[in-house]
């Protein structure tokens, strides 16, 4: 009986060691609580575009738009305007 | 109106002066913020092209009738003023939806028929200046089209679901909005007015130049 205890003592460490690596086996992987750092590549516009900026973008395209178009008139009415006076010189040189 | 045009032009570039002032004061609307300021000019700037768009089509409807220049000259007036504010509401609508909806542009229904209404009118002013002879009444039945689309923009928010407010939002508006948003109508109609009557004289004009060029060839 002495002789078997050696063996027992083995067979039990062999026993314990077999059963708590398969214990340790069966556990989910844990993720690193972070990897590495991610820089910035793009973040969504949404938090990158302040309001100001798009109520002004806004309306100062209108008062382009509504002073151009006014600037537009006026030039091109001061064009038919001289080109209606020129003709007119014309036809009266003409007349005569 | 030659009389009241300088007057009335002080007055329109006064109350432009005032209008920043004003939508300044405007509370801010509770889930959009700043962002909600651009509706003082954007909804004017609408109805100024809805307004824009019937005149043309009652113009060009005019002339196809009765035959009359003058309402033709004025169509064409009112056909460029309805692409011009027909730009400024499509460009700073999408500045509005980027922030209220996080998109620069849906396709839904009264946007893109706003759109399709812009392009109609551009049409017009295309086939005026590249049609050549006979091109006046083809382009004024292509405004009557387009007039009679305005009505479908319109109620466009209140037959389908869409993302553009409904036409509830200006009846209902809140004393603070209101007046601001009134004010502004009224400078963007007085704008057009003027806008429209300087257009007009300019096609007048060049009438009047085209018949004397006829007198020289004769």
């Amino acid at each position: 009986m002495k002789r078997w205890w050696p063996l027992r003592l083995l067979g039990t460490i062999v026993l314990a060691l077999v059963l708590s690596s398969s214990i340790a086996a069966a556990q989910p992987p844990t993720a690193a609580a972070q990897d590495g750092f991610v820089p910035v590549s793009r973040t969504a516009q949404q938090e990158t575009i302040p309001s100001a900026r798009l109520v002004m973008i806004a309306y100062g395209f209108a008062w382009v738009m509504l002073i151009g178009y006014l600037w537009s008139i006026w030039t091109r009415i001061g064009k038919v305007e001289r080109e209606l006076h020129d003709v007119s010189r014309r036809i009266k040189a003409g007349g005569r | 109106m030659r009389k009241l045009f300088l007057p009335l032009t002080i007055a329109a570039a006064g109350m432009f002066m005032a209008a920043p002032f004003l939508i300044d004061g405007a509370p801010y609307e509770s889930t959009m913020g700043l962002v909600q300021k651009i509706f003082y000019f954007h909804v004017p700037s609408a109805m100024t092209m809805f307004v824009s768009a019937v005149v043309c089509g009652v113009a060009s409807t005019v002339y196809l009738f009765k035959g009359r220049p003058s309402a033709d000259r004025l169509a064409v007036a009112a056909a460029e003023l309805t692409s011009v504010f027909g730009v400024i509401v499509l460009v700073t609508g999408p500045l509005w939806a980027r922030k209220a909806w996080g998109v620069w542009w849906v396709w839904d229904e009264r946007i893109t028929s706003t759109f399709v209404l812009w392009l109609i009118f551009n049409a017009y002013l295309l086939l005026r200046k590249y049609g050549g002879a006979g091109s006046e009444k083809l382009a004024a039945g292509l405004a009557v089209f387009g007039m009679a689309n305005v009505p479908f923009v319109y109620w466009s928010v209140n037959v389908w679901r869409t993302l553009h407010p409904k036409t509830t939002v200006v009846p209902t508006l809140k004393a603070g909005m209101r007046g601001p948003f009134w004010f502004c109508v009224l400078a963007f109609l007085l704008f057009y007015v003027l806008a429209l009557s300087a257009r007009a004289r300019l096609e007048s004009r060049r009438a009047e130049l085209e018949e004397l060029y006829l007198d020289i060839e004769e």
